[in-house]
């Protein structure tokens, strides 16, 4: 018996969640996302893209659990893997994939998008190196069991004050009622 | 080692093994929860065949064992030698990937199902947020599993389906919602969407939500189960799997061992959904009137109903068993439900055992044994009840139309859910 596993229960238990395999984990979840991701954009059939997408998009929802972000991840989940992707595979299936996998490249915008990785990459290799004046020097350990009401708290406020983000909150939701009403009003002839 | 097997035993620890960090013990749930629900789909396979038989005036299977009852085995082995056909024109490794998709999804979720207080293999912060959103990616194998097969009536069922789902997910998203809405009616405030926060709020509220603001808790019900019916793809709204239409929908194209893992997932799926349900507005793993009658006395009564059941079914077994013909054709049929129903007994007898054990609340192994049995014996016993109703609409209405299904779900069940949550929380606002 290992006198540090009874130890180390308790005050697993004490703290609610112990972790477990941590830098295993983020390099398992991290190659994950790169590999998937690299493969939706090298794969020519559609269908194909998709299914790696929402392996990218499960891979980043386990990242972040990791970062004791349990609400992000559910609706990481909820929202993007299974409502939008499930829409975007609806779509892509009703196209005929065989034509278009022959078809050949036609817009010539390739170099913009290559300005723009290149551009991306510079930031992610400036903030690796500039990295310890950018992030804090030690891991933030929020307790994993207040994430949600911590968002909660900061959307919608305590009781009788405004949360810090309850303007904009509100913003964006209006600005979605707006995207539905036009699409509803896009889609009928008459109303 | 065996040290920190044992220290999760210790009856000071009431937490999930997840929540206990307890690796050991929430491998041995994962392996239980599997192994059961495994079970309880063979048993889903029979008790539906034989359900539906009787409602329409037919005996069901009666070849295979006594009274059929060996012919989930006989199907299941049918099934898996059989010739694994993938059709020349189909995407291969998306064709193969496919039942695994909606597999992985139907049993992921048990891993915050709550079966007690501490029978879950973890509690989530997030638990039922967890849950709707892995159910969701069920589709995603029924999508790609229609697309693969590269033929047209897989296609149309799966996209049936997704059109389907995406409508429902919304109305039963927004009765979820107002369940939540009530967890939070206590002296902080604050809700949960912990599964296992969300039946303790019940029980510190002292009401099921589904008698909660009656009749609004009941309508969010109500919503709920039309909308985990059609979650599921099945009777009424089993549209994606139509044969009279679609031949058998999206897994047209599917034989052998991959068409049985779409059973199983379908199956395994049914009984999540039912256990959302059962968590969200029925109490979870309470017994009736936890609060009203709790004392030893009663706690005693009702921790002899696992033991009686399953003596119920051994002496209805016993009794099938003395009505067998009694020509020497039957001998071995005979012998084999006596059998069965001694094996029964056998169970009944240990329940009891534990049960009478268990009953002084001195916090020893035997009464968390018989906590834990209590806990997921009410539990299973309302999600069965469910899985009964599924069998009961099967066999009771006819399949809607499409465009039928798209009204019910964006007309009728969207408007009346969103109606539910601003009522509740205006109502919770008044009462609290």
């Amino acid at each position: 018996m290992n006198p540090g596993m009874s130890a180390g229960l308790n005050s697993a238990i004490d703290a609610g969640m112990a972790p477990v395999g941590t830098p295993w984990f983020f390099y398992v979840l991290a190659g994950l996302a790169v590999a998937s991701g690299v493969a939706v954009i090298t794969r020519r059939n559609a269908v194909h893209s998709a299914l790696a997408l929402i392996v990218t998009l499960l891979a980043v929802a386990g990242l972040y659990l990791m970062l004791y972000a349990p609400f992000v991840a559910g609706v990481q989940i909820i929202v993007y893997a299974g409502g939008i992707m499930v829409l975007f595979l609806f779509v892509i299936m009703l196209v005929n994939i065989d034509r278009s996998s022959k078809e050949r490249q036609f817009n010539r915008i390739w170099p913009v998008g290559l300005l723009a990785a290149c551009a991306l990459l510079a930031l992610f290799v400036s903030a690796i190196a500039k990295g310890k004046a950018l992030f804090p020097d030690r891991m933030m350990t929020l307790p994993e069991s207040s994430n949600t009401q911590q968002i909660a708290t900061m959307l919608y406020g305590e009781a009788g004050k405004m949360g810090q983000y309850t303007f904009a909150f509100e913003i964006a939701s209006l600005l979605l009622l707006v995207a539905i009403l036009g699409a509803v009003i896009m889609t009928k002839k008459k109303i | 080692m065996p040290n920190f097997i044992m220290s999760y035993l210790d009856p000071k620890v009431t937490v999930t093994p997840g929540s206990a960090g307890n690796q050991f013990w929430a491998l041995m749930y994962v392996l239980i929860i599997f192994a059961g629900v495994s079970v309880a789909v063979i048993c889903m396979n029979w008790i539906e065949r034989k359900a539906l038989a009787h409602f329409q005036v037919r005996l069901g299977p009666m070849r295979v064992g006594p009274h059929g009852l060996l012919q989930p085995i006989a199907d299941a082995v049918k099934l898996m030698i059989k010739e694994d056909i993938i059709p020349a024109e189909a995407d291969q490794f998306v064709f193969w990937i496919a039942p695994m998709i909606g597999l992985l999804a139907a049993f992921t979720v048990y891993t915050v199902i709550p079966f007690g207080p501490s029978e879950a293999v973890s509690d989530m912060n997030i638990g039922i947020l967890f849950m709707l959103g892995v159910s969701s990616l069920g589709v995603l194998g029924i999508v790609v599993s229609g697309w693969a097969s590269n033929s047209h009536y897989p296609l149309i069922g799966a996209l049936r389906s997704s059109a389907q789902m995406v409508s429902y997910e919304v109305a039963m998203g927004l009765a979820v919602v107002s369940a939540i809405l009530m967890t939070s009616l206590n002296a902080s405030g604050t809700g949960t969407l912990s599964m296992i926060g969300i039946v303790q709020a019940q029980q510190q509220q002292g009401v099921w939500f589904i008698f909660k603001f009656f009749p609004l808790g009941f309508i969010a019900f109500v919503i709920f189960a039309i909308a985990m019916v059609a979650e599921t793809n099945r009777a009424p709204f089993d549209l994606a799997e139509a044969e009279s239409e679609l031949t058998a929908g999206y897994h047209t194209e599917y034989s052998g061992l991959r068409w049985s893992l779409f059973m199983l997932a379908e199956y395994a799926a049914m009984i999540a959904v039912s256990s959302i349900a059962v968590t969200l507005w029925l109490g979870g793993w309470m017994r009736p009137f936890p609060n009203l009658l709790h004392a030893p006395a009663w706690d005693f009564i009702f921790s002899l109903f696992p033991g009686l059941t399953f003596g119920a079914l051994a002496a209805i077994t016993f009794i099938e068993a003395a009505r067998m013909p009694t020509q020497s054709f039957f001998k071995i049929q005979r012998i084999g439900l006596a059998v069965f129903a001694a094996l029964l007994g056998f169970i009944a007898l240990l329940l009891l055992v534990i049960a009478v054990a268990g009953r002084s609340a001195d916090m020893s192994v035997a009464a968390r044994f018989r906590e834990g049995i209590d806990y997921v014996y009410w539990f299973v016993l309302k999600v069965a009840g469910f899985m009964y109703l599924f069998i009961w609409y099967r066999a009771t209405w006819p399949r809607y139309r499409f465009d039928q299904l798209m009204k019910i779900g964006w007309k009728v069940m969207l408007p009346i859910s969103l109606g539910v949550l601003v009522v509740t929380a205006i109502v919770g606002v008044i009462f609290s």
